[in-house]
C-alpha cells in the first residue's frame, strides 16, 4: 500500500502520467465520436476535457502539475498552425477564385460574432470589463487574449470564452449548415473558421479537406479582422 | 521527418521574430504559416517534403486543444455571477456568425460568379 502511494506520488509529479492520460482521454473521446456514427455533438475534445477534469478533481491534482505533462501536446499548437500552410497551398487556386466572397463573409461573420455577442451580453446586464473580454472571443486564443488586454478585458476570462466558442462552433456547425441547405464546402469551412477559430478548423478537417483548408483561412483572416472589429463593437455598446 | 519538423519549427521561429518587430497584432505561428506558404509557392517540391508530417499533425488537430480545455474547467468560476448571460451570448453569437458568414459567402459567390470549378 505504501509502495503504491509512493509510486503514485512519483508518477503524479512527473510529466509521463499526465501526457499519457491526455492521449488516453482523447483516444476515448475520439472512439466515442466514431462509435456514435460521427455525430457532431459527440465532440472528442469535450469528452477528453471532461474525463481529465474529473481525474484532476478526484485526485486533487493542480492544473499546473497536469500541464507539466500536457505541455508537450499544447506546444504542438504552434507547429500545427504553421502546418496549415499546406492545405492553403493545395487550395491556392480555389482560394484566389473565392477571394471576393471570402472577404465579404469575413466582414459579415466577424462583425456578427463580436457584435451579437456583446449586444446580447449587454442586454442581459453584463458589465463593461466582461464585455471587453467577450468581444474578441471568435479569434484564435493568443490573438483574442492580446486584443482583450488592449480593450480592458480580463485575459483569463477571454481564454475561457474563446475555448467555449470553439466547442460551440465545432458542435453546432454541421447540423446548422445542413439545416440551412448550404452544401458549398468553401462556405461551410470558411464560416466555421471565422466563427470558431482552431477548434472549429479541427472539426472542419474531420468532415472535408476543402472545408478544412477554408476554415484555416477563415481563422487566419479573422485573427486580423477581430483586431479592428472588437474595439469598434465595444465603442458602439459602451 | 526531421527535415519537416525542422522546417515547421524554423518557420514558427521566424514568425515569432516578425511578430515582435511588426506592429500587427498577430501571433508568431500565423506569420510562420504565411512564411511557409511563400516557401511552398517559391519551391513546389518543398510541399511534398512536409506533407506526411503536416498531414499527421493536422489530422489530430483536435487533440492539441485538450490541455487548454482542461485549464478552462478550472477557470469556469471566473465567469462569476454573469455566467448564464456570457454562455448565452457565446452560444447565440457563434451560431449566428456561422450562419451569416456561410450565407454571405454563398450569396456573394453567386453574384460574382465565383464558382468552384
Amino acid at each position: 500500500m505504501n509502495d503504491l502511494a509512493s509510486f503514485w506520488s512519483y508518477l503524479s509529479e512527473g510529466p509521463l502520467l499526465w501526457l499519457a492520460l491526455t492521449l488516453a482521454a482523447y483516444f476515448i473521446g475520439d472512439a466515442c465520436f466514431r462509435w456514435s456514427g460521427r455525430r457532431p455533438w459527440v465532440n472528442a475534445v469535450l469528452i477528453a476535457v471532461a474525463i481529465l477534469a474529473t481525474i484532476l478533481w478526484a485526485t486533487g491534482t493542480a492544473y499546473g502539475t497536469y500541464f507539466e505533462g500536457a505541455q508537450f501536446v499544447h506546444f504542438l499548437l504552434g507547429p500545427a498552425t504553421v502546418s496549415l500552410a499546406l492545405p492553403l497551398f493545395d487550395n491556392l487556386a480555389r482560394l484566389k477564385r473565392a477571394a471576393v466572397p471570402a472577404i465579404a463573409a469575413l466582414i459579415a461573420g466577424s462583425a456578427t460574432a463580436a457584435g451579437s455577442a456583446v449586444g446580447i451580453a449587454a442586454l442581459l446586464g453584463v458589465g463593461p470589463s466582461e464585455l471587453a473580454s467577450l468581444a474578441p472571443k471568435s479569434a484564435t486564443a493568443p490573438v483574442a487574449i492580446g486584443i482583450a488586454e488592449r480593450v480592458g478585458g480580463a485575459p483569463t476570462l477571454t481564454a475561457v470564452l474563446v475555448i467555449l466558442t470553439g466547442i460551440v462552433g465545432a458542435v453546432a456547425a454541421t447540423p446548422l449548415l445542413n439545416a440551412m441547405g448550404i452544401r458549398d464546402w468553401r462556405a461551410r469551412g470558411l464560416a466555421v473558421g471565422i466563427a470558431s477559430h482552431g477548434i472549429g478548423t479541427a472539426r472542419a478537417f474531420q468532415v472535408n479537406t476543402t472545408a478544412g483548408a477554408f476554415a484555416g483561412l477563415g481563422m487566419a483572416l479573422n485573427a486580423v479582422a477581430t483586431a479592428f472589429v472588437a474595439p469598434v463593437v465595444l465603442w458602439l455598446f459602451l | 521527418m526531421i527535415p519537416a519538423l525542422l522546417a515547421l519549427l524554423s518557420c514558427q521561429l521566424a514568425g515569432e521574430a516578425i511578430a515582435r518587430v511588426l506592429p500587427i497584432p498577430l501571433p508568431g505561428p500565423v506569420f510562420g504559416m504565411l512564411i511557409l506558404l511563400c516557401l511552398f509557392i517559391a519551391w513546389r517540391p518543398f510541399a511534398e517534403v512536409l506533407r506526411p508530417v503536416a498531414q499527421g499533425i493536422l489530422a489530430n488537430l483536435s487533440l492539441l486543444f485538450v490541455p487548454a480545455g482542461v485549464g478552462v474547467v478550472g477557470h469556469m468560476s471566473t465567469l462569476g455571477t454573469q455566467a448564464v448571460a456570457l454562455v448565452a451570448a457565446v452560444v447565440i453569437s457563434t451560431v449566428l456568425a456561422i450562419a451569416v458568414a456561410a450565407a454571405t459567402f454563398v450569396a456573394v459567390a453567386k453574384l460574382t460568379g465565383a464558382g468552384d470549378e
